[in-house]
């Protein structure tokens, strides 16, 4: 007769380890797979799972076993017209390879790829792995949301869960001693009694006495199995204190020209950039808020959608963006509580007079006040007018503001990572 | 009679599947004489399955990344209905476990039971290999044993080390097998007490055949008197290097012995596919048949059954797309069947190709091949003319010295013997693998280990050769040779790699 047993509701996933272990021994392969899956892929699709091809010669385990050549032999079913002495031509090696081995890959050629899958969460861990804001030094009390669980004593009320069972247990204790001490004093000495009759001779008065003393005994066992062994109010319950965990604010500004100098490419480009972004900050700092401001002449703060979609273009006016960022940060975003950062992206042309203005807005109203700030400049051609007064802006500012060049898609991850790479310990370097 | 059905209905509960185990292990017992291990069936979901298969189906199993692998190429496969998953698998151990997944109907259910639970658990129980080099009532403890001490290396060497050393030894593991020496059963509590023991001795052994530093300009004169280390060649590559090598510390000698342990016990198995197969097919089979003869299945139960058992034992032709050599449930099976048949209507050719079972009685006749065979010998004493008809097998012969395959034999009577032996030779794991075995160690100088791979019809190494060296390099930390040595001794190919550790 079997034993039977349901094994259905155990844990799942007992091969995750080994999975893991698996993805972190060819993570090289996954990173160049999602890294190229990046510059490949449509901005809306971007942050879906990938599958990851690996050559199978990188993943076999290596045996000791035969290879071609030498003699063998093989036995096969299903024989319709041979007979014994038959000659077979041996197939041109290379195609299909059968015939008499077996091993139809044994020369390595025609071998199939290690495909499978990762997730999407496992392919947004993998693309921003080793990323963060720098500097995010800014840290304060939040009214909500942020809390530590400190160890607070013990309370009278609380959930089952959290029952402190020696102190519930050492109350009820104490809780017996103080009501039935009275009763098990008596208890013994009615004993001592009833011991001390049972050895003194007979006589009807001692058994009268032995009588009401036996009488007494019962009852004040009676109230001894009365009282509870464990009653409510012994019960203790660890208790748990909410403490507010001070966590930073941080707001990332996203800057994007969109004037008409910006071709489809271009723009496509900059979007690239800026969804990366977001899904980094999306994923990694689930409280960060993001400011969208395009502009050509003039510049607007928009939603996501806008920013992302929106077509309308124009002339090219930087400062206008990098005003109307000035007075939001004003408005809303106090330095002294905001870690704030600033993305911004263009091809780098600008109307001439107005790169004086960009100059002294960044100096007086954002450089100061900001913890980084990226610029990407996008195109082929040499760098423009934007580009050198940034590269000099930069020699005073050199902690926080980081400027790259951008030729195409292909380099948008690769400058990605370099501008937000996790730098050790977070210094400032 | 409708009211002696066990269940009319295709969804399984557990109380059906407890009365047709009952009445499964009834007519087992009873009336075929199997002897078993008690049964432990565990109900499982399709996830669950793919987890058992990336632990080549044990409960409890130490991790490394292969696993893994092998788990995401299952998954992979399955989501994708390129593969099915097999419908049971079953744990030679003491109670035997077999793993039903809760997917199947209720035929299936019963079809499983009555192969994994009575016909591979009885052949687990009276099979000469597994007697003889598998412990079932020790090796679920000794699982636990082993994965608990590698996750303790793992957290005080680090995960890569381990990694690196189970690497290689995986890499050796058809290499760490005893193909003869018998080796006495312990317990797992023992095994603990033993592992202490064995790390003082060793490191006291290790430390004597070491002794001697090599001396410079004596060198010459004494590596000719030394003794001959090994004095015989090894063929167990993993026990040598667990007990010799130089360069290893006690915690890796004892994973090195895990692998072995864990080879060894999954030796059998390897050599028993066709049989093992064939008799858990060959009693699923006659069981069920037997349980609609006595009226406690309908013929619908039937349909299905056959449905499946058809699918089982299919074997397409060489020359099909769905060729993929021979299905061993379906030569087993037919093989098995064919015994019977034998022992119960013998033909002349019977008689006169198998004298002393024609006409026996088959039940005690297929016991006595079942406890005593193993693939090989088992295909080379019982593959009859008739099976190899039904077959329509031929053997090939290619040699890379000729410009042509040729057909050796085909299912004649000029072929039937010829056809025999060479598909028992291809059930022959030492015909399969290379003989490497461990040839020399220079104990007095550069510590090199020499192996020797003697060829077997002309046959050389894989690429992987190189490979398989840095391996072996990494277990014994200098020097490897390897040469490729025809039978009469002539050195036809020569592997070298050369240590850094100088």
């Amino acid at each position: 007769m079997a034993y039977i047993v349901d094994r259905r509701l155990n844990s799942k996933n007992k091969s995750l380890v080994n999975r893991e272990r698996f993805l972190k021994r060819y993570q090289k392969q996954i990173r160049r797979a999602v890294s190229d899956a990046v510059s490949r892929r449509n901005i809306t699709d971007m942050e879906q799972g990938e599958s990851i091809t690996i050559p199978k010669r990188d993943i076999s385990e290596p045996v000791f076993r035969h290879g071609q050549g030498g003699k063998r032999s093989i036995v096969h079913t299903g024989n319709k017209e041979f007979v014994q002495g038959d000659r077979i031509q041996r197939p041109p090696s290379g195609a299909g390879g059968g015939s008499g081995s077996g091993q139809a890959s044994a020369d390595g050629e025609g071998m199939e790829d290690f495909v499978f899958q990762i997730s999407q969460e496992e392919f947004l861990e993998y693309l921003f792995e080793d990323l963060a804001l720098p500097n995010m030094v800014k840290r304060q009390l939040l009214s909500s949301d942020s809390f530590d669980y400190h160890r607070a004593g013990v309370s009278e009320v609380g959930n089952p869960a959290q029952i402190n069972v020696v102190r519930s247990m050492r109350s009820a204790h104490a809780r017996r001693i103080a009501l039935r001490g009275k009763e098990r004093r008596r208890r013994r000495e009615i004993l001592a009694e009833l011991e001390f009759l049972a050895q003194s001779p007979w006589s009807e008065d001692v058994e009268s006495q032995q009588v009401v003393l036996q009488a007494e005994l019962a009852r004040l066992n009676i109230k001894i199995h009365a009282i509870p062994w464990l009653d409510d109010f012994d019960l203790k319950y660890n208790l748990r204190v909410k403490i507010p965990k001070p966590s930073p604010k941080a707001v990332m500004f996203c800057v994007m020209d969109v004037s008409g100098s910006m071709t489809q490419d271009i723009k496509d480009t900059a979007k690239r950039f800026f969804f990366l972004l977001y899904l980094f900050l999306k994923k990694n700092y689930e409280k960060i808020e993001v400011v969208f401001i395009r502009h050509h002449t003039q510049a607007q703060e928009v939603d996501e959608n806008t920013f992302f979609y929106a077509r309308e273009t124009g002339g090219t006016v930087v400062s206008s963006a990098l005003n109307l960022m000035g007075e939001i940060i004003e408005e809303r975003y106090s330095p002294s509580q905001w870690n704030i950062y600033v993305a911004q992206a263009s091809d780098g042309d600008n109307w001439h007079e107005d790169n004086q203005r960009c100059h002294d807005a960044l100096i007086k109203d954002i450089l100061p006040f900001v913890q980084y700030y990226t610029y990407i400049e996008i195109g082929d051609r040499d760098p423009q007018g934007l580009w050198y007064l940034y590269e000099h802006l930069q020699r005073d500012f050199l902690d926080r503001f980081a400027i790259q060049r951008v030729r195409n898609n292909a380099e948008i991850y690769p400058v990605f990572r370099e501008l937000f790479r996790k730098h050790a310990g977070e210094e400032v370097d | 009679m409708t009211d002696r059905y066990i269940s009319t209905s295709s969804e399984w509960t557990f109380a059906t599947i407890e009365a047709y185990d009952r009445e499964i292990a009834r007519i087992a017992r009873d009336k075929f004489k199997l002897d078993t291990y008690p049964n432990q069936i565990e109900m499982i979901r399709s996830d669950q399955m793919m987890d058992a298969y990336a632990s080549i189906g044990m409960p409890v199993f130490y991790n490394h990344w292969s696993y893994g692998k092998h788990f995401v190429n299952v998954e992979q496969n399955y989501s994708r209905g390129r593969m099915g998953l097999a419908y049971e698998i079953v744990i030679n151990s003491n109670p035997c476990i077999a793993y039903l997944m809760e997917e199947n109907t209720m035929t299936m259910q019963a079809l499983v039971i009555a192969h994994a639970c009575y016909g591979h658990n009885s052949f687990f129980k009276g099979n000469y290999l597994f007697r003889t080099w598998t412990d079932a009532e020790a090796i679920i403890d000794y699982l636990m044993f082993a994965k608990k001490y590698i996750s303790e290396c793992e957290e005080r060497h680090g995960v890569e080390q381990v990694e690196m050393l189970l690497d290689s030894c995986h890499a050796l593991m058809n290499y760490g097998v005893d193909r003869y020496k018998r080796p006495a059963p312990i317990s797992a509590a023992e095994e603990q007490n033993r592992q202490k023991e064995r790390e003082l001795y060793i490191q006291q052994h290790l430390n004597d055949l070491w002794r001697t530093l090599p001396h410079r300009g004596r060198e010459r004169e004494e590596e000719k008197t030394v003794r001959n280390f090994p004095p015989d060649p090894q063929e167990n590559l993993l026990y040598f290097i667990e007990k010799n090598s130089p360069a290893l510390d006690i915690w890796q000698r004892e994973i090195i012995r895990i692998v072995r342990k864990v080879a060894q016990y999954f030796y059998p198995q390897r050599q028993t596919q066709v049989m093992n197969e064939g008799w858990a097919t060959f009693w699923h089979y006659t069981i069920l048949n037997e349980m609609y003869d006595e009226g406690l299945v309908n013929d619908g139960f039937m349909m299905e059954f056959l449905t499946s058992h058809t699918n089982v034992v299919m074997q397409p032709g060489f020359d099909s797309p769905y060729y993929s050599g021979i299905n061993p449930y379906a030569l087993g099976f037919a093989m098995m069947t064919d015994i019977r048949r034998i022992c119960e209507h013998p033909t002349d050719e019977d008689k006169h190709w198998f004298p002393d079972i024609a006409g026996s009685d088959w039940l005690s006749t297929l016991d006595h091949v079942m406890r005593n065979y193993r693939d090989e010998s088992f295909i080379l004493q019982f593959l009859s003319p008739k099976v190899i008809r039904d077959f329509h097998l031929f053997a090939l012969e290619d040699d890379d010295r000729k410009n042509t395959i040729d057909v050796a034999a085909i299912h004649n009577d000029e072929g039937y013997r010829r056809v025999r032996e060479m598909l028992s030779l291809q059930y022959n794991l030492s015909q399969q693998e290379p003989d490497i075995q461990i040839y020399k160690v220079n104990v007095r100088g550069d510590r090199s280990l020499t192996l020797q791979h003697v060829l077997n019809d002309r046959r050389p190494l894989n690429s992987d050769v190189n490979e398989m060296l840095r391996h072996v390099h990494q277990l014994w930390g200098y020097d490897v040779n390897l040469h490729s040595v025809e039978p009469n001794g002539r050195t036809v190919r020569s592997f070298h790699l050369v240590g850094e550790h100088h």
